[in-house]
């Protein structure tokens, strides 16, 4: 263990394994990983050295397994398909319409696809990810894959996703390389006319506010 | 740094997996690095997040591409940790010498609670980050023609290969924020305008792009040149 770097060969769970690691700890609970090893003896030495407590941890877990996702920025875009206004507010002025639903982050751009323009958001150099609204990225939009597809051939990565784009759409892909965060707001579908704000916010996905997907129209407008 | 972190147009690495599930964490090894990671950055300020950005980057590349996401993390978290003084190498090694022989504590390490302190954290992560808001006036306006500068910066940058050399137009002027290149390395924050700069797909990747096509990008103003 005198790799200064850390996970080194030791501790890096491989991607590849990482879903059989993930049954391994759940259902057997037998053998320690290096990975987990090394986690522990941080945090057993932060905690020791009271940097941090055990309880700050788990908070920050529960807070980001639980109440910070997607549910927020799907209130968001709800609101902005309900109120015109709003939505120009969001445009052009994201933190204080943003502020007016009690959100507070001073850093997002909100870009809208419409029929003609059709956005979407990647971090090439790392995982940047708008954490207020849409809580942690899922795990392949970091991944080598997503990264280093989607600037280069989004239409081939979107279409993936199941998402294909007429050649007379503009793609605008959004590498976020600083500070500043990105969100789409994604067409609202046809069909949910007569749908209530809070009704239409169940309607809007992750992935379409990232901008891989669209929202889809509710079974009974199909 | 010319590393593999720099992955944006690099072939071969196949179609994206997508996954079932909603939690963001596949174990729970992988939620204690993320709330070490962030309390340890936006809660506590022992390092800032150009630092931990930097040590990820410093990972082998072979080590780099073989690693889950939170394993990179927990490796930069190691080698930040030591290089800042809060734990010595030597004391990581005993802790991971007296641990290994307790796998009792590796699944549920030893507790202390502090509800002040963590309520404090939370608090601290969820207000929005400060930022410079000095008065310096961006040098280029929204429209004018900029190339990205053919430079390989040995550290942490924020310029990625793909646009170096490449002419774009500035979209937007985003502000002033600290430049991670010197911020990384504690060379000081050296805050300068950023802008959302709109490069033509075509430009970056050739005639195989669509012409309508175009990527934005988030860039230092130390990056630019007047076209």
């Amino acid at each position: 263990m005198h790799d200064h770097r850390g996970g080194g060969g030791h501790g890096a769970e491989h991607r590849h394994e990482a879903e059989h690691h993930h049954e391994t700890e759940h259902h057997h609970g037998g053998e320690v990983s290096q990975t987990q090893l090394l986690t522990a003896a941080l945090e057993s030495l932060l905690v020791e050295k009271g940097l941090l407590s055990s309880d700050t941890i788990d908070q920050l877990v529960e807070r980001y397994e639980k109440d910070i996702g997607p549910m927020i920025g799907a209130r968001v875009v709800a609101r902005a398909w309900t109120d015109p206004a709003y939505k120009q507010r969001l445009l052009s002025d994201s933190a204080s319409a943003l502020a007016e639903l009690g959100i507070h982050m001073d850093n997002l751009v909100v870009v809208e696809n419409t029929p003609a323009v059709h956005n979407a958001v990647v971090c090439t150099l790392c995982s940047c990810y708008p954490w207020a609204v849409l809580g942690l990225p899922p795990t392949w939009y970091k991944e080598p894959a997503y990264r280093s597809r989607m600037v280069i051939e989004p239409r081939a990565v979107l279409r993936e996703f199941g998402l294909e784009l007429d050649g007379t759409v503009e793609v605008r892909v959004w590498d976020s390389s600083a500070e500043q965060r990105y969100l789409v707001l994604p067409e609202r579908p046809a069909g949910t006319e007569g749908m209530t704000e809070a009704e239409l916010a169940t309607l809007v996905s992750r992935d379409s506010m990232i901008g891989v997907a669209r929202v889809a129209a509710p079974a009974r407008a199909r | 740094m010319n590393g593999v972190h720099d992955m944006g147009g690099m072939h071969g690495f196949g179609p994206v997996r997508r996954e079932e599930g909603s939690s963001p964490f596949h174990a729970p090894w992988e939620g204690r690095v993320f709330a070490m990671m962030t309390a340890l950055t936006r809660g506590r300020h022992t390092f800032n997040l150009d630092e931990m950005r930097r040590a990820v980057e410093s990972i082998p590349p072979a080590q780099y591409l073989a690693s889950v996401y939170y394993a990179l993390r927990l490796a930069a978290l190691r080698i930040l940790l030591v290089e800042k003084g809060v734990v010595t190498a030597s004391e990581i090694d005993a802790m991971l010498h007296k641990l290994g022989r307790e796998p009792e504590r590796v699944r549920t390490p030893a507790r202390r609670d502090d509800p002040a302190l963590a309520a404090a954290i939370l608090a601290d992560i969820e207000r929005p980050p400060k930022q410079p808001r000095e008065a310096i006036a961006p040098r280029f306006r929204p429209g004018d023609r900029v190339v990205a500068r053919n430079q390989h910066v040995q550290g942490h940058t924020r310029l990625p290969r793909y646009v170096r050399g490449k002419a774009g137009v500035i979209h937007r002027v985003h502000g002033v924020y600290d430049f991670p290149d010197t911020k990384a390395h504690g060379r000081g924050a050296h805050p300068a305008p950023v802008y959302s700069v709109r490069f033509a797909a075509r430009d970056l990747w050739g005639d195989a792009a669509s012409p309508r096509d175009s990527v934005y990008i988030d860039l230092w103003e130390n990056y630019l040149d007047p076209a």
